[in-house]
């Protein structure tokens, strides 16, 4: 008979003895007690790589295949996949993802870690892996029922298993608690389960030090000992975890960070944990750390001093302080002329280019020839650095500045020259190009960013701002005889601002080419919605550089043909798959979808009476309670710059000019907090509300009564998964509950335009733009400080939710704050309602374009719902009878509500 | 009977050989194969070996019997084409479970019969569980490599279903083998054990992979090592290598095995490399030669023979394995 109690006693009498983790790809992978520590690989997790989870999205799964490799190459041994997003669809993706990766034999040949937080996707993920893989991660924190039948399966399906030290009560945050739920899911695991204790690895949660509160002291400490207590008490068992949360206190502050990676790992390794996640670039050599900073970071790691945080701190400043103190090297003034301007140009230093320019035009005839020589040859330097990925966009930006001053230093000598002699003709432009924001809309941070980057390529750029009404774009193209058009927008109805304009161009002959760009569109859009309005060539151009290759192919004047009969061709095509696209999506009628609601078992839901009921407005926040709430991420994303904060500072490619941008940032930043050159104002408000008539939510305003209308998902989707819409989350008005709702505007976009055209009046698009993607970033930290405030004072759900680690890390509390827009509720005609419950315009002077963008840019606006069940949903695609209904509802004629609703209309 | 877990820790085990080979030689026609009761099935059925247990059942005992007598401890079922995948081909989805069921029987009955003539060497009958004519991970679309032909639920349950249908008929052992596709295999260790739970049986399992060419890997890429890895998380009775290649060539993955496993170690290669008329032409002689390594090596616990073996060559092998230990093995 099977020996049972073989599954833990080793094996007597056999030459292989050991038991040890063994995974496989197709190659084995084996854990010995003297194995190095196993580097998992995580770039291929949405969660953690912006620019998987964009290839995932966009469902370039070739080049997020090359993700796969391009860890397997750099070293990773086993590789960690997680699809969990809520705009992707995640057991489809992991299993189509696997399924290609398996293909792949330079791949495929690791182990797989797969990685959800949803058994579904666990399970689909198992069953399409031949090799014995990691999942990644069950606990007992739904209970050990569940936790014995997923760990049974995981066993049947042949792996490991990652086992969070988590339990009904919480995450582990000690050494006993540590202890305690380790001991308790190994025993059930081994006993019970009958799980190979080999294939159990724990995730002991690495929690953040130095964060100036007493109880997360022995957070590094902690975890140290009880992986040291694993490892000795648990047989066979494996210790994992991520690493960068113990420094999350220090985000910012890169050489303290990856000293404390070192020595946390160095100390944790040497206690036995043997596998984990850790960024490579963020890692400092132990034995490099600088003595001084090393004995500081050990004493807070290990807890060894009262003040070793204080002491840290204070030390950190003078780390960040050595690291910013560049030596500034002139040696370059002693080269030539030519060199000297190149170099100021490529380098985007101001300083000495006008005295430059100045030696420059005393050694020509005229003065345009400095322009057309010296200052050419040197931004075709920066143009082809920047063409070959080897200058990134804010250096351009910053050259272009550099280019302004020196021509607006010759002007005055072209003009003089002009007068002495009218025959000399100035020298050309490449083209002429024309910009523009479409009406309705005011984002315009891309479109600045494509014009300054066309004309350091000597393009003339014929700028017309934001809200540009078609009449006006038609009639400037005209007269300024203009060699393309583009055209940029932000919000979905700038979309059809687009065809609109394609269509008149169209009608009224044009023949040049036409450029689209902004977030909300897409090639998809382009190709099936605009290229078909326009007989001449409509090309999607999505960022500064490709924008540059693109109008020179389309102006150039031996390949213009050529290309343009391509782009057509290419969209043709595209357009055909787009249409064909395999997928034919199952929808249900409004009715069933509205049956398959989201069902709140409102008896036992515990409903908080917010605090402070009706409005409030904040005049004049200061601005450097914000701080804290900034998300840099997307800051250098505007900017072209792709990578999360803060490893984007040291990433490989791009960190040393993250990190000079980012620099520039705080600099402004510390001038606008100091100055309150910006204003931040917001109004919100708490109002009782019910659902009515299943997707309807009445509030009671101040005066009178109002009513959101939501869209409910119609996508059929698998037995038990619901089809969301707002209104789910409030108690529906039959149920006799009183139920509550938020709405909230924040603004931090007062005085920027201002600031913008001080600047772009001095030449200086670079800090032009600057300002304006800061103040972007003000207004959605307002928006999250807003939240938490809310959240914790003026409607009090949640006063304690503060302090603990684990939400710290997540950044994970219970409500939403879906904005109008948005994947929740993708129509912006909630926002006029919610103009009209708060007051915004009159309290706060936030107003609304014809398209319903918000004005200053720099706006955020929303509901909260603070039912702990709610969530984020994407509304995804809906059919025509919810259209019919919405438009009812809302008492408007039905081609209205197709013209706002229609990007989130089903063609199927 | 004898527990085959202590028996296989004394002497080293014979599986029988080929059922095809053997089958050959009867020069079944069509209406041979058809018998009365599928006279009149739409399809054509010459080549279907696993319905000869219902039509032919005397010659599928009569080799059963000839295995036996050349000494086999364990013979296979006549059934390793027998899933509703693999049967698709001839419209017989319907009839898998009587298949199994009857190719059991027929197969417990004879070695039954051996057992009761010699009580002190026990004979056991293994249910023959083949990898089915589709692959779970790879595309059969080099255009498509995302594609895939079947699914690991589909082969969990038709695997089931064979699986139920071979305990039903009373087989001693189950074994998955000719796996050319490890998640193939996967599936139908899923499928024995929840049918393990569900009847709360201790059945015990072989598997054999099939390492298909001089790369040394099985057809989906695995290394001989990784495969044993993705199949070692339940417990088998034994893990082996099969088919595809002769017994000399097998000597280096099945060295793998023997190094890094407890369970124990089988093996039953083909009679060589096929000869251009696809036709088996190595002897028993020069068979059991090779083989001769594999004890002397200390490498397998259990050995018989795939594509092109007859009696003669079990025989041979039988004659060999007395003089020899088994390999040691761990808890089994």
């Amino acid at each position: 008979m099977i020996n049972e109690e073989a599954n833990i006693q080793s094996r007597v009498g056999n030459h292989q003895g050991n038991r040890c983790l063994k995974l496989s790809g197709l190659e084995p992978l084996i854990v010995t007690p003297e194995s190095n520590f196993i580097n998992v690989g995580e770039r291929t997790n949405v969660a953690g790589s912006r620019k998987f989870l964009r290839l995932i999205k966009e469902e370039k799964f070739e080049e997020a295949l090359d993700v796969a490799r391009h860890q397997v190459e750099g070293g990773a041994q086993v590789i960690d996949i997680n699809m969990d997003d809520g705009l992707i669809e995640g057991k489809e993706a992991m299993v189509k993802y696997l399924n290609l990766l398996m293909a792949e034999p330079d791949i495929a040949r690791v182990p797989i870690m797969i990685d959800s937080s949803k058994w579904e996707i666990i399970e689909a993920g198992l069953q399409v892996v031949q090799g014995k893989s990691v999942v990644n991660s069950i606990s007992l924190k739904e209970g050990k029922e569940q936790f014995v039948q997923h760990a049974k399966l995981i066993r049947r399906y042949g792996a490991a298993v990652v086992v969070m030290a988590f339990d009904e009560v919480g995450q582990a945050d000690t050494f006993e608690r540590r202890v305690e739920i380790t001991k308790r899911s190994y025993d059930i695991l081994v006993n019970e389960v009958k799980f190979a204790p080999e294939d159990i690895i724990f995730d002991l949660n690495v929690f953040p030090v130095a964060t100036g509160m007493d109880e997360h002291r022995r957070n590094a400490i902690d975890f140290i000992e009880a992986t040291k207590w694993v490892r000795e008490n648990l047989p066979y068992s494996s210790v994992s975890g991520g690493i960068s949360n113990v420094s999350f206190s220090f985000r910012g502050n890169n050489p303290v960070r990856e000293a404390m990676h070192s020595v946390f790992l160095y100390h944790a390794i040497k206690a036995g944990m043997n596998m984990g996640i850790v960024n490579p670039t963020m890692l400092e050599v132990y034995d490099d750390i600088p003595k001084d900073l090393l004995e500081h970071v050990e004493d807070v790691i290990l807890d060894r001093r009262d003040d070793a945080t204080e002491r840290l701190l204070d030390f950190a400043e003078s780390v960040v302080g050595k690291a910013k103190e560049n030596k500034v090297d002139l040696s370059w003034r002693e080269e030539p002329l030519q060199n000297r301007i190149t170099r100021a140009l490529v380098k985007g230093i101001d300083q000495y280019i006008v005295e430059d320019v100045e030696t420059a035009r005393k050694s020509v005839d005229k003065p345009i020839e400095v322009i057309e020589g010296h200052l050419m040859t040197g931004m075709n330097v920066v143009g082809d650095l920047f063409g070959s990925g080897k200058m990134f966009l804010p250096q351009v930006v910053k050259s272009a500045r550099v280019m302004k001053k020196a021509v607006a230093y010759l002007l005055p000598y072209i003009e003089e020259e002009k007068k002495n002699n009218p025959d000399a003709v100035a020298g050309g432009a490449a083209g002429k190009i024309l910009m523009a924001t479409v009406k309705g809309d005011v984002h315009d941070i891309g479109k600045n960013i494509v014009s300054v980057v066309l004309a350091c390529n000597n393009y003339e750029i014929i700028d017309l701002g934001v809200m540009v009404p078609p009449e006006k774009i038609i009639e400037a193209a005209k007269k300024e005889n203009v060699d393309i058009i583009g055209l940029s927008g932000l919000i979905t109805p700038s979309l059809d601002e687009m065809v609109f304009l394609a269509k008149e161009m169209q009608r009224q002959n044009f023949n040049v080419p036409l450029l689209i760009g902004g977030a909300t569109t897409s090639k998809a859009h382009t190709a099936v919605k605009i290229d078909i309005e326009y007989q001449n060539a409509v090309v999607h151009v999505n960022d500064a550089s490709r924008a540059v290759t693109v109008v020179g192919d389309l102006l150039q004047k031996e390949t213009s043909d050529t290309y343009k009969q391509s782009i057509k061709l290419d969209y043709e095509t595209f357009r055909d798959k787009f249409k064909n696209r395999a997928k034919h999506k199952e929808y249900r009628s409004l009715a069933d979808a509205r049956a398959n609601k989201f069902q709140i078992d409102w008896k036992n839901t515990n409903i908080v009476k917010p605090t402070t009921m009706g409005i409030q407005v904040i005049e004049d926040l200061d601005l450097g309670k914000l701080l804290p709430f900034i998300d840099w991420t997307p800051f250098f994303r505007s900017w072209e710059l792709h990578g999360r904060y803060p490893a984007i500072l040291t990433d490989e490619v791009v960190g040393v000019q993250a990190k000079e941008l980012f620099s520039d940032a705080q600099d402004m930043l510390k001038d606008v907090l100091h100055n309150k050159l910006l204003k931040a104002k917001a109004v919100f408000g708490l109002f009782k509300a019910n659902t009515v008539q299943e997707d309807d939510i009445e509030i009671e305003g101040e005066d009178k009564k109002f009513v959101f209308r939501t869209l409910r998902q119609q996508l059929k989707k698998r037995e038990g998964v619901p089809n969301f819409a707002l209104s789910d989350f409030i108690a529906p008005k039959d149920e006799g509950i009183e139920d509550y709702i938020g709405c909230f505007c924040v603004s931090t976009g007062f005085g920027t335009a201002e600031l913008a055209d001080e600047f772009v009046k001095d030449h200086d698009d670079y800090n032009a733009i600057m300002i304006k993607a800061l103040a972007d970033r003000l207004a959605e930290a307002f928006a999250e400080y807003l939240h938490k405030e809310v959240r914790m004072k003026y409607w009090g759900y949640a006063k304690d939710e503060e302090l603990s680690n684990e939400e710290l890390i997540n950044e994970s509390y219970k409500g939403i704050r879906p904005a109008p827009g948005y994947p929740a509720c993708p129509d912006h005609l909630e926002k006029l309602t919610l103009w009209q419950v708060l007051g915004v315009k009159e309290k706060i002077g936030v107003e609304l374009t014809e398209s319903l963008a918000m004005w200053p840019a720099a706006s955020v606006s929303g509901y909260y719902f603070a039912n702990p069940e709610a969530r984020y949903f994407g509304l995804g695609k809906i059919k025509e009878d919810q259209v019919r209904d919405f438009a009812e509802r809302k008492g408007m004629p039905i081609e209205e509500a197709q013209k706002w609703l229609s990007p989130n209309i089903s063609e199927d | 009977m004898r527990d085959i877990r202590k028996i296989l820790k004394e002497r080293i085990l014979i599986l029988d050989g080929a059922m095809g080979t053997m089958l050959q030689r009867y020069k079944f026609t069509e209406a041979d194969f058809r018998g009365e009761r599928f006279k009149d099935w739409p399809s054509p059925l010459q080549g279907n070996n696993d319905l000869l247990s219902l039509t032919q059942p005397e010659a599928i005992a009569a080799i059963h019997a000839k295995y036996l007598e050349a000494g086999a401890d364990i013979i296979e079922t006549n059934t390793f084409s027998c899933t509703t995948i693999a049967m698709a081909d001839y419209h017989m989805e319907d009839l898998v479970h009587e298949l199994n069921y009857e190719a059991a029987k027929i197969a417990r009955k004879v070695a039954d019969e051996f057992t009761a003539k010699e009580p002190d060497k026990p004979r056991f009958v293994a249910g023959s569980i083949g990898p089915t004519n589709k692959t779970a991970s790879m595309s059969p679309d080099v255009n498509d490599p995302g594609y895939r032909a079947v699914s690991f639920n589909d082969l969990r349950l038709a695997y089931k279903q064979q699986i139920e249908a071979l305990v039903d008929g009373g087989v001693d052992l189950l074994l998955v083998e000719t796996i050319f596709d490890t998640l193939n295999a996967k599936a139908a260790l899923f499928a024995i054990e929840e049918v393990k739970e569900e009847r709360n049986l201790d059945i015990p399992v072989m598997v054999s992979g099939t390492i298909t060419d001089a790369s040394g890997r099985t057809l989906s890429g695995q290394t001989a090592e990784a495969f044993l890895i993705s199949i070692s998380h339940i417990p088998i009775l034994s893990v082996g290598f099969n088919c595809a290649l002769g017994a000399s060539q097998l000597v280096p993955h099945l060295e793998v095995l023997a190094a890094k496993t407890d369970f124990a170690v089988s093996a039953h290669p083909n009679a060589g490399l096929p000869n251009a008329f696809g036709e088996y032409d190595e002897t028993a002689g020069q068979m059991a030669a090779q083989i001769r390594e594999y004890m002397e090596k200390g490498l397998v616990n259990i050995v018989g023979g795939c594509c092109g073996t007859t009696p003669e060559h079990i025989s041979a092998m039988a004659a060999l394995v007395k003089d020899y230990k088994p390999r040691k093995v761990g808890s089994i």
